[in-house]
């Protein structure tokens, strides 16, 4: 971004005035419509084939995560090999996109990983609070990139965007972005967590939003999982009319990641209805939606099962982690 | 005195709802759908929802959550509950016999047999609570320097085909032996009579019971049975109002290795049970032990 020519009504520079009077110049959302937008979208069903396409892709988008304080080598090694193979009964199932790692595990996951087109997601800048010097930030996101993470998830400093420091974000987002960059190859793809839950309202998830993407972000994801409320359906409808203004003001396209609190088929199904209806089609695709989830995976392993067989299984039946 | 008289025939009747009881709670069917219900003249008396397969599945799934938690309660603890429920049944007894002779069409003096017996029922299976792992546990005698024991452990969730035509007397003796051991229960109430289970929900509710060790959902059988039958998370079937379905419900849970309870037709209710209906819904677990450490 910041070496092409800004497009008419893009902020000129990156001080804070200039930021300041971009953003809350941003339309502001209507909570309300916002509101009765998603639940309308909610009860739209999908039904046998057009569920069972659904399913595995909703499969292909998930980010298998496992971000604990007793996550162990072990551990990582064991979901790796389900994101390689979800369903050890059933060739058919597709890989997920990536497992999502802290970044001290991310040579376990490498190692699990190779030769598969799985990529390893590391969260990165002090996750999940952000509150850490800019070095720290910067040592943390080289150390996992250079450890061979294909991908970064990093957290925004709340505290200054809640303060209207939004340089500080801007600046904060752009030098993780260098420290992304991988010698002689594509750098690390760079996902923003919004931390949504702690955003207070509907416009601040806008302006954070048109924030992270105009600092650089490939994708920008909803939340740690670690604060509640997490992805809930309108937060991820403003960040996808976000996306969807973004590219028509700039023609770069900007991924969106809801991360947390989405457990079932229905809700992922829910999700992919809410992109085919705000963005387009455009983004129906691992590319550019994810799914941030750990439980979520065996909840569709079961829906597929059951669509194929007829018969409801049983969560004995799949693997833990 | 009365400011404002109104005539007798002003007052709206406040009619209920029939609801499904899953989880504690008491949702409408989520298809919206519902059947009528009459009475055994034939007169209509509501309408009951009707229950998918898609309540099916939550109840199973809201059976499951419930299952570890109360299987882990103590048996004494148990025995109280299940004491609770006909403490809370006798509370309700005027609208239970009025129920019962609504659904059946009996007589007050009839009904009130039947309400009493279905209190009972509770009374009889609570007191077995505690008493089941020294009836069908102990020691065995073994060759050689070992403590050997055996102690029965319940099966997990367990579906119940409750019995058409007792729709009170039949639904608690299929229900209470179930929970009494420390299962949980998927319960398909009597398709033509169910109210009188919905009126058991709400004592169930108000009884300690925790949410999810019974779950009645009201509908038709030919449509919640077989998806229970064949349901993989589904550990027992209980097929006693299945009819003339037993053989193919049967079958169907073969392909997930359930165990089957499928007794001989029409039982007679007011019998004293004994524990023909506890044990199915048992496992045993037998461990060694070295002695003369």
């Amino acid at each position: 971004m910041p070496d092409t020519a800004p497009a008419p009504g893009l902020p000129r520079s990156t001080d804070n005035a200039s930021l300041r009077a971009f953003l809350h110049g941003l339309p502001g959302v209507d909570e309300v419509g916002a509101r009765a937008r998603a639940a309308a979208l909610a009860t739209r069903s999908l039904k046998t084939t057009a569920k069972a396409h659904a399913i595995d892709l909703a499969i292909r988008m998930v980010d298998l995560t496992t971000l604990e304080g007793a996550d162990t080598p072990g551990k990582v090694r064991a979901l790796s090999a389900k994101a390689r193979r979800p369903d050890p009964d059933d060739r058919a199932v597709p890989q997920v996109a990536a497992v999502c790692v802290y970044p001290d595990l991310v040579p376990v996951a490498v190692d699990a990983l190779r030769g598969s087109p799985v990529a390893v997601a590391s969260v990165a800048t002090a996750f999940p609070a952000g509150r850490a010097p800019l070095e720290a930030k910067l040592a943390d996101t080289r150390q996992a990139v250079a450890d061979g993470a294909d991908e970064i998830d990093m957290v925004i400093d709340r505290g200054a965007f809640l303060a209207g420091d939004y340089r500080k974000v801007h600046e904060e987002i752009a030098a993780v972005r260098e420290a992304c960059a991988r010698p002689g190859g594509e750098p690390a793809h760079l996902k923003v967590i919004l931390e949504t839950g702690e955003l207070a309202t509907y416009d601040n998830v806008r302006r954070a939003s048109w924030l992270a993407m105009l600092a650089g972000a490939d994708f920008i994801k909803t939340s740690t999982g670690k604060v509640s409320p997490a992805a809930t359906l309108p937060v991820t409808l403003v960040m996808l009319e976000a996306v969807r203004d973004f590219r028509a003001a700039t023609g770069r396209q900007v991924g969106v990641k809801p991360a947390g609190g989405i457990r079932t088929t229905k809700d992922a199904l829910r999700h992919l209805v809410l992109v085919n209806e705000t963005t387009g089609p455009d983004w129906l695709d691992p590319s550019w939606f994810r799914l941030g989830a750990s439980s979520l995976l065996n909840d569709l392993l079961m829906q597929r099962t059951r669509l194929a067989t007829g018969t409801y299984p049983g969560p004995d039946h799949y693997t833990l982690d | 005195m009365s400011e404002f008289p109104l005539p007798a025939a002003a007052r709206v009747p406040v009619r209920k709802t029939y609801k499904l009881y899953l989880g504690g709670g008491f949702p409408r069917s989520e298809s919206g759908r519902s059947y009528p219900v009459t009475s055994a003249e034939g007169e209509p008396l509501a309408h009951a929802a009707l229950a998918s397969r898609k309540d099916a599945r939550d109840a199973v799934v809201a059976a499951r959550r419930a299952f570890g938690p109360w299987a882990a309660r103590t048996a004494y603890n148990r025995g109280q509950i299940l004491y609770r429920v006909a403490e809370m049944m006798e509370g309700r007894r005027a609208q239970f016999v009025q129920e019962t002779i609504d659904a059946e069409g009996l007589d007050t003096a009839r009904a009130e047999e039947v309400v009493s017996a279905a209190v009972d029922r509770w009374v009889y299976y609570a007191g077995w609570t505690d008493k089941v792992a020294q009836v069908l546990g102990g020691t065995n005698p073994v060759s050689g320097p070992y403590d050997n024991r055996s102690v029965p452990e319940p099966t997990g969730v367990v579906a119940v085909l409750a019995p058409p035509e007792s729709p009170l007397l039949g639904l608690v003796s299929v229900i209470a032996p179930v929970i009494a051991t420390g299962n949980t229960a998927v319960v398909v109430a009597s398709e033509p009579h169910p109210l009188p289970a919905v009126i058991l929900a709400e004592a169930l509710a108000t009884s300690d019971l925790p949410g999810g060790v019974v779950n009645i959902l009201t509908g038709r059988l030919a449509e919640l049975a077989p998806p229970l039958a064949s349901h993989a998370d589904v550990n027992a079937l209980d097929l006693t109002g299945a009819g003339e379905r037993a053989a193919e419900l049967e079958e169907a849970a073969a392909t997930t290795l359930t165990r089957v309870l499928r007794p001989r037709p029409s039982p007679d209710w007011a019998a004293a049970p004994g524990l023909s209906r506890i044990t199915p819904f048992l496992e045993t677990k037998t461990v060694w032990h070295p002695v003369g450490i």
